[in-house]
């Protein structure tokens, strides 16, 4: 029993559709359960009601960085051994990735514009996501604009391996140009710094919805591409004969 | 490989408009923002870094698309290939040759068009050597790019979606020397910085753009 079983398409539909409803309905109750916990949270005695805010923002950051993160996990796998379930599921993951995201962008404006007067600012952090969605838009362009699926999915994922090296390269030279307004981590272990327990719980709650989310969208995308794969290698049987 | 660059400077030189178009845009480029931001002094001179930068990389940009479309087209692509040089070097050879014919004009004609927008003479030394340090990573990135999208038909919108996040950093540093030989600061940071990321890209990204130019020919 390994984990390459997987990359047998049959396997992975057979396995995958096993899972799906489990991880839906995992994710449907964690992340409705711990936004509705969140927004039954007290207000913060500085930031009043938009500190509930987090709920939202800080998974979808989260998710944001680490679906990235899968996507390069899995451009290596099909550029070294060759599974195309592997390339199919990054090609999936991308705009779940880049939604995300956009949620991170446009929640920390709608709470930026009360508590920092501003809805914008070029601080290193909204910097760097911003340049992380140029990324996201850029790799699924890349996938559409290519008819093969293997040179797209081989030219994808040499995109995704330069792509990682100059986000994380990007993400350090905008330190270096502005200085921050964001703050640290919000999940810091840092006495001190550390969130109240009365927000912690909560959060932890939507950040396992909002992972379980991604893992439900992923396993509905990579089958929906499986299908389409199918479709396509059908009809070219169907031209040839 | 010599002969390569010679072949590459020789065909771009004679095809006309190779030098001028690049030069020619970033001229048009420099005398639009001062019509967008209004003449004064003070409003040009704490941006003029910028605009030189952005200005440089956009035109460097342009011309992008032939470093292999040409090649490409008339099959001689294939042929180096399957030559008995590493394709790895053909490629390095080629951003060269993009790089000597719209990276140089450009940092000739950089310090000109600083006068235009009011760049301080000290810091024109610093424009000349950012430029120098920071265009080789811009024409091998977009190498890059270009073996990325060298057999689609829309490649070219695409080719500057592609390249220009890649080029942030590049910016950030090439920016941040000029601004601050401006304000006579000290630029061993943002030189050293900007220096370690063209040694990484001349060393790295050759092998990428030759990985994508083997798909695209497969």
């Amino acid at each position: 029993m390994s984990i390459w079983e997987y990359a047998n398409p049959v396997k992975f539909m057979r396995t995958s559709g096993a899972i799906l409803p489990w991880a839906a309905g995992a994710a449907a109750i964690c992340t409705t359960g711990g936004l509705l916990w969140g927004f039954l949270t007290p207000e913060d005695y500085k930031q009043g009601s938009t500190v509930k805010i987090v709920f939202l923002h800080v998974p979808a950051a989260m998710m944001a960085i680490n679906i990235w993160v899968m996507m390069l996990a899995a451009s290596l796998i099909w550029l070294i051994r060759r599974h195309h379930v592997s390339a199919l599921a990054a090609k999936a993951a991308a705009p779940v990735g880049a939604v995300m995201t956009l949620i991170a962008l446009a929640t920390g404006a709608v709470w930026g514009q009360p508590m920092w007067g501003t809805w914008w600012e070029w601080d290193p952090r909204l910097t760097s996501f911003l340049i992380l969605l140029l990324f996201y838009i850029g790799y699924m362009a890349l996938w559409s604009a290519i008819d093969d699926p293997d040179s797209a999915a081989d030219l994808t994922g040499v995109l995704c391996l330069v792509g990682s090296v100059f986000a994380i390269l990007s993400r350090y030279a905008v330190l270096f140009w502005n200085q921050g307004l964001h703050q640290g981590a919000s999940l810091s272990v840092a006495p001190g710094e550390r969130m109240s327990a009365v927000y912690r719980y909560p959060l932890y709650l939507t950040m396992l919805g909002f992972f379980l989310l991604f893992l439900t969208l992923l396993l509905i995308r990579t089958r929906t591409e499986i299908r389409r794969r199918r479709l396509a290698a059908l009809q070219a049987r169907e031209m040839r004969a | 490989m010599i002969a390569l660059l010679k072949r590459d400077l020789a065909l771009a030189v004679r095809a006309g408009g190779g030098f001028g178009l690049g030069v020619a845009f970033f001229l048009i480029l420099c005398a639009l923002v001062p019509f967008g931001v209004g003449p004064e002094t003070s409003a040009l001179r704490p941006i003029a870094p910028g605009i030189l930068w952005v200005g440089a990389l956009l035109s460097c940009l342009l011309s992008l698309d032939r470093i292999f479309a040409l090649d490409h087209e008339d099959g001689s692509l294939d042929l180096l290939a399957t030559a008995p040089i590493p394709l790895e070097g053909a490629v390095a050879v080629k951003a060269l040759a993009h790089w000597v014919t719209t990276g140089l004009p450009l940092i000739a004609a950089a310090p000109l068009f600083g006068i235009l927008l009011h760049l301080p003479g000290q810091a024109v030394p610093w424009l000349i050597a950012s430029l120098l340090i920071g265009t080789p990573a811009l024409s091998m990135l977009g190498a890059f790019g270009a073996a990325i999208t060298v057999g689609l038909r829309r490649g070219g919108l695409l080719l500057s979606l592609l390249v220009l996040p890649l080029y942030i950093p590049t910016l950030i540093f090439g920016t941040e020397i000029v601004r601050r030989g401006m304000e006579q600061g000290s630029t061993a940071t943002p030189l050293l910085f900007l220096a370690g990321i063209t040694a990484g890209v001349l060393a790295l990204v050759p092998f990428a753009a030759a990985a994508a130019l083997r798909v695209n020919l497969r």
